[in-house]
């Protein structure tokens, strides 16, 4: 057992400060994992993560990553590689949104959203590549959305970087499967996170109803899901886009 | 290392890892024609070399090499022992 974990390949959260990216580093870490926890803005929250984790007995280590910043992202993979070794487990987590109509949205708004949630996916994927293909294992999830699946009126940039990060993840799953990695994107509803903690009451309910489990997710209930696509266990799972919605696109 | 060297031990490593016979193998040999080795071979034969000379082989560098020649001819570059 102790001998299994220790063989555990080193994981990369990006977005990790909080919600669900927090989430889902706790929970690598609590299966084995090292833990890199990316952040862009809020050291706080990675940083107490990765104390927690360390307190715990396992190894984390929090790093300064803007998924828009091309060498920034370069730098803290330096950085992870060299504190904890090669990445073999990235969640392309870190997201951006801004909701509004398309008819006022501003052009720097599009930009922000599409740069963070799917080009920074592409290039912490592409960095990722390299040493998943030398260790002929490795395991990218990326953090979609329901939004993927189905329209939002006032969501046409995130709707449309999700669903490109959908895309994404069907192509890569294509051209690495051979080769042990496997890609996976997941699709989560609505989420207790402090990203949807300031809706108004009338929105919150409007969603709940459309949603059959009669309320939202917890950060934990998604993270589990992305712990499982990373294990060893999910080996034969590749390209799959799964969602964790309570129901909520069925 | 000699560029003959170096040429013996690519073509060495190249011909386990396509099932070929090193005597089939020269400088003109190209990867894709007459190897069939696909774009992602490819980058796994960089990545191979990379490991075995220690040097490093950027991306835009990979897409030049078509034939063990210029594999050889790339890596004398990076060990400073001239093409």
């Amino acid at each position: 057992m102790t001998e299994d974990v220790a063989a555990r390949p080193v994981a990369l959260v990006t977005g990790a400060s909080r919600g669900l990216g927090r989430a889902t580093a706790e929970g690598l870490a609590e299966t084995g994992h090292p833990v890199a926890l990316g952040y862009r803005s809020d050291p706080g929250g990675a940083e107490d993560a990765a104390a927690a984790i360390t307190g715990a007995g396992g190894r984390a280590l929090a790093v300064q990553l803007d998924v828009a910043d091309e060498s920034a992202i370069d730098q803290a993979f330096k950085e992870v590689e060299a504190e904890l070794g090669p990445v073999g487990v990235l969640v392309n987590n870190a997201g951006y949104v801004k909701d509004g109509l398309a008819i006022a949205y501003s052009t720097e708004a599009w930009d922000t959203t599409l740069d963070t949630n799917l080009r920074g996916a592409f290039l912490c994927s592409r960095r990722s590549l390299r040493a998943m293909m030398k260790a002929r294992w490795g395991r990218i999830v990326n953090v979609a959305s329901a939004a993927a699946l189905r329209g939002n009126p006032g969501q046409s940039a995130y709707s449309a970087s999700k669903a490109g990060l959908v895309g994404m993840t069907r192509s890569l799953s294509r051209e690495y499967g051979s080769r042990g990695i496997t890609v996976n994107a997941i699709c989560p509803g609505f989420v207790e996170t402090r990203l949807t903690e300031d809706y108004p009451p009338e929105v919150k309910a409007f969603y709940i109803e459309n949603t059959p489990a009669g309320r939202f997710g917890t950060p934990e209930e998604v993270a589990a899901v992305v712990v499982f696509l990373a294990s060893a266990a999910a080996s034969y799972v590749n390209g799959a886009i799964i969602s964790v919605d309570g129901g909520l696109t069925a | 290392m000699e560029r003959a060297e170096i040429q013996a031990k690519v073509t060495t490593a190249l011909a386990e890892r396509f099932d070929k016979d090193a005597s089939e193998l020269s400088d003109s040999t190209r990867f894709a024609e007459d190897l069939d080795a696909d774009s992602l071979e490819l980058v796994e034969v960089v990545l191979d070399l990379e490991e075995s000379f220690s040097v490093s082989i950027d991306e835009s560098e990979m897409e030049d090499v078509k034939t063990i020649g210029e594999a050889v001819d790339l890596i004398a570059a990076k060990l400073g022992s001239g093409a």
